[in-house]
C-alpha cells in the first residue's frame, strides 16, 4: 500500500512538473484545462476548490447567500424553516478574547465524501473533478446524506417548484446542496457566490483548480496557513479557510 | 351486379368521408411552430427521444458533457409554443402527445418547461 502510495505521489509530482513546463511565455507543454470543450468529460486532472479568507469576509454581508439563491432559484417558497439553503453565513466569537469572525459555510466538496458513502442509490456522487453532486434522477429523498454530512450543508426540498433556472433543475422530494455552480464551471466560469463577493469588493472567496500549481488558489494555499474544517475527519476538503 | 358496384362505391365513399371527419379519433396536437430540421430524423425522435434524452442526461450529470444536440433545454427552446412560451399545456408539444399516449411526464417536476435566459458565468 505504501509503495502504491509513493508511486502515485511520484506520478502526480512528475505530471505536475511536466504541466508546469513552459515552452514560451503563456504556452505550456501540457495545457492545464480550465474551460473544457463541451463534448469532453471532466477529468481528475482538475480538482475544483475554494479558499475563503475570513479576515476579508464581512460580518452582516450576505451577498454570497443572495447571489446563490438568485443563481440557483432558491427561496421561491418563502418558508424559512424548510427552504433549501446551499450556503449560509456564520458568525463566530471567541468569548474569552472577544475575537470575532464571519464566514460562509457550504458543501466542502470532500475528496472522501461521507454523503456518497451512505447513499443507498448512488444518487450522491463525486465528479471526477472533485465536485460533489446529487443526481436527482436517482435520489429517492431518504436524507441519509443529510445525516452523514459533518457540515450540515445539504437540504431537502419539501415543496413543489415552478420557477427554476433552466440550467439548475430542482424539485420536490430530493436532497440538494451547493454544486459549486457546476453549470457555470463547466463553461469556464466561477460560482455565483465568488462573483458576488468580488463585486462587493471583499474578495474573500477564491475559486480555482487545486491541482494546477500555477493557479492563484494553489499558490495561496502554498504560501499561507489554511484550515480544513474538522480536519480530524480526514475528508480532504475542496473548500479551505484562512484565518480560523 | 350494377347495384352491388354502386353499393360498394357508396360504402367506400362513406368510409373515406368518415375517416376524414375531424374529432372522431383524438389525435395529439403536434404543432411545429418553428419550421426546420430537428437534430435527428422525425421517425427516430418519435420513437426514441426518451433514450436520447436519458443518455444525454447521464453524460451531463456525471461527466459534465454539455453539448447542445440532445440537450433538453435545446428541445424546449425550439418546441415551446410561441404564444404560451412552454412545452406544457393542452396543445403543448410535450404534454399533448404524452396525454394521448398516456405516458406520465415527470421531467417537469424539476426542469423548467419554459425557455429562459442563460446565466452569464464570467471567466475567472
Amino acid at each position: 500500500m505504501s509503495e502504491n502510495k509513493s508511486r502515485r505521489g511520484f506520478i502526480a509530482a512528475s505530471t505536475a512538473a511536466l504541466a508546469g513546463l513552459t515552452l514560451a511565455p503563456g504556452i505550456r507543454l501540457v495545457e492545464i484545462a480550465s474551460a473544457k470543450p463541451d463534448n469532453e468529460p471532466v477529468t481528475s486532472k482538475v480538482r475544483w476548490g475554494m479558499l475563503i479568507d475570513t479576515s476579508r469576509c464581512q460580518s452582516g454581508c450576505t451577498d454570497c447567500v443572495t447571489a446563490c439563491g438568485k443563481e440557483n432559484g432558491l427561496g421561491e417558497v418563502k418558508k424559512p424553516r424548510t427552504d433549501a439553503q446551499w450556503i449560509r453565513k456564520i458568525d463566530l466569537k471567541e468569548l474569552k478574547s472577544g475575537h470575532a469572525l464571519s464566514l460562509p459555510m457550504m458543501c466542502q466538496h470532500c475528496a472522501h465524501p461521507p454523503c456518497v458513502d451512505v447513499c443507498p442509490t448512488g444518487a450522491s456522487f463525486k465528479r471526477a473533478d472533485g465536485i460533489v453532486l446529487v443526481d436527482r434522477h436517482i435520489c429517492i429523498g431518504c436524507r441519509y446524506c443529510m445525516m452523514a454530512c459533518p457540515y450540515k450543508v445539504r437540504s431537502f426540498v419539501h415543496e413543489p417548484h415552478t420557477d427554476q433556472n433552466p440550467e439548475v433543475p430542482r424539485g420536490q422530494g430530493c436532497v440538494e446542496g451547493c454544486t459549486l455552480c457546476v453549470h457555470r464551471v463547466d463553461r469556464g466560469g466561477t460560482p455565483a457566490c465568488v462573483e458576488a463577493c468580488a463585486a462587493a469588493g471583499h474578495n474573500a472567496m477564491l475559486f480555482g483548480d487545486l491541482n494546477d500549481p500555477e493557479s492563484a488558489i494553489a499558490k495561496r494555499i502554498r504560501e499561507v496557513k489554511t484550515t480544513q474544517v474538522r480536519a480530524d475527519l480526514k475528508l480532504d476538503l475542496g473548500v479551505r479557510y484562512e484565518g480560523i | 351486379m350494377k347495384a352491388i358496384v354502386i353499393a360498394v362505391l357508396w360504402g367506400l365513399t362513406f368510409a373515406a368521408a368518415h375517416a376524414a371527419e375531424p374529432g372522431r379519433t383524438p389525435l395529439p396536437a403536434i404543432a411545429i411552430e418553428k419550421p426546420g430540421q430537428c437534430v435527428e430524423p422525425k421517425e427516430l425522435m418519435r420513437r426514441d427521444h426518451m433514450k436520447l434524452l436519458q443518455h444525454q442526461r447521464d453524460k451531463t450529470m456525471h461527466q459534465g458533457i454539455r453539448t447542445k444536440k440532445h440537450s433538453l433545454n435545446e428541445c424546449i427552446a425550439c418546441h415551446a409554443g410561441q404564444k404560451t412560451g412552454t412545452v406544457l399545456g393542452k396543445d403543448g408539444f410535450c404534454q399533448s402527445c404524452h396525454e394521448y399516449a398516456a405516458v406520465k411526464l415527470d421531467c417537469w417536476d424539476c426542469h423548467q418547461p419554459k425557455p429562459g435566459q442563460k446565466t452569464a458565468g464570467a471567466k475567472p
